[in-house]
């Protein structure tokens, strides 16, 4: 219900302000329009989803998203933002685990992808 | 109406998580490649804020609206879970740009696509629930 109040009545027509490397990397990976939207139109539509690639990318993303945090105990507000400010030692391992799965991702995975 | 209150956290939640722009995959990726402190001055942010609160409600022993102490469980003592389930969470994270909570406010902001996500997300968690057992914690 967030999602649906904020994209009906609190939107803002400006792009988001990514740092102008991000950009133009993204544009040498053949994504174009960085920042345009929240999310690049080529990698999440239902048309990219009738591709192998593109189906294989949103399932394949979204099993491990929900096994991983199953796994973890716990996920970005759960570890991050709650663990941490508990001061939970665990919740610094998961972290340290987002960001080896997150690094290895942008690096070697999403390249298969895009 | 018991659950008003969960519901009106919940919508604060994703307003602020939109417009904070924590549901876009451009900040995810640009947070991976350390190219922007903007998901990190956000996550920071809420961690300091969540330090002093939990530290003030152990402090002075605050109820919370159902009357109960507020105490936060103390996670289990282990590593191999948190390590490698993170791991694959971060995989995933950076792949769909989305933790659990963005993929239902991005439905809500109209990609519609998340509903695979979401699908394939709670197929993971299922998944988890029928190897669990083979798995090193």
């Amino acid at each position: 219900m967030g999602g649906v109040i904020a994209s009906q009545f609190l939107q803002n027509p400006k792009p988001i302000q990514l740092n102008k490397s991000t950009v133009a990397e993204l544009t040498d990976l053949g994504i174009e329009d960085a920042g345009k939207d929240y999310l690049p139109e080529s990698l999440f539509s239902w048309d990219s989803f009738s591709t192998v690639k593109g189906f294989t990318m949103l399932v394949l993303g979204g099993f491990l998203v929900g096994f991983g945090t199953r796994y973890a105990g716990g996920c970005t507000s759960g570890h991050a933002i709650s663990g941490l400010s508990n001061l939970q030692l665990p919740s610094l391992t998961a972290v340290v685990g987002f960001f080896i799965g997150g690094l290895l991702s942008v690096h070697f995975l999403l390249p298969l992808f895009v | 109406m018991k659950f008003v209150k969960f519901l009106l956290v919940g919508v604060v939640f994703g307003i602020t998580l939109t417009k904070a722009e924590i549901i876009s995959w451009y900040r995810i990726y640009e947070m991976f490649r350390f190219q922007s402190f903007h998901m990190y001055g956000v996550i920071g942010s809420a961690v300091v804020l969540g330090v002093i609160v939990i530290w003030f409600a152990k402090k002075t022993s605050l109820k919370g609206m159902n009357g109960d102490f507020i105490s936060m469980p103390a996670k289990e003592k282990v590593w191999v879970r948190y390590l490698v389930g993170g791991t694959l969470f971060g995989l995933g994270w950076a792949l769909t740009g989305a933790c659990p909570g963005p993929i239902y406010i991005l439905i809500g902001n109209g990609f519609t696509i998340f509903l695979v996500v979401l699908l394939s997300a709670v197929i993971g968690t299922f998944t988890y629930g029928l190897v669990r057992d083979k798995l090193p914690h």
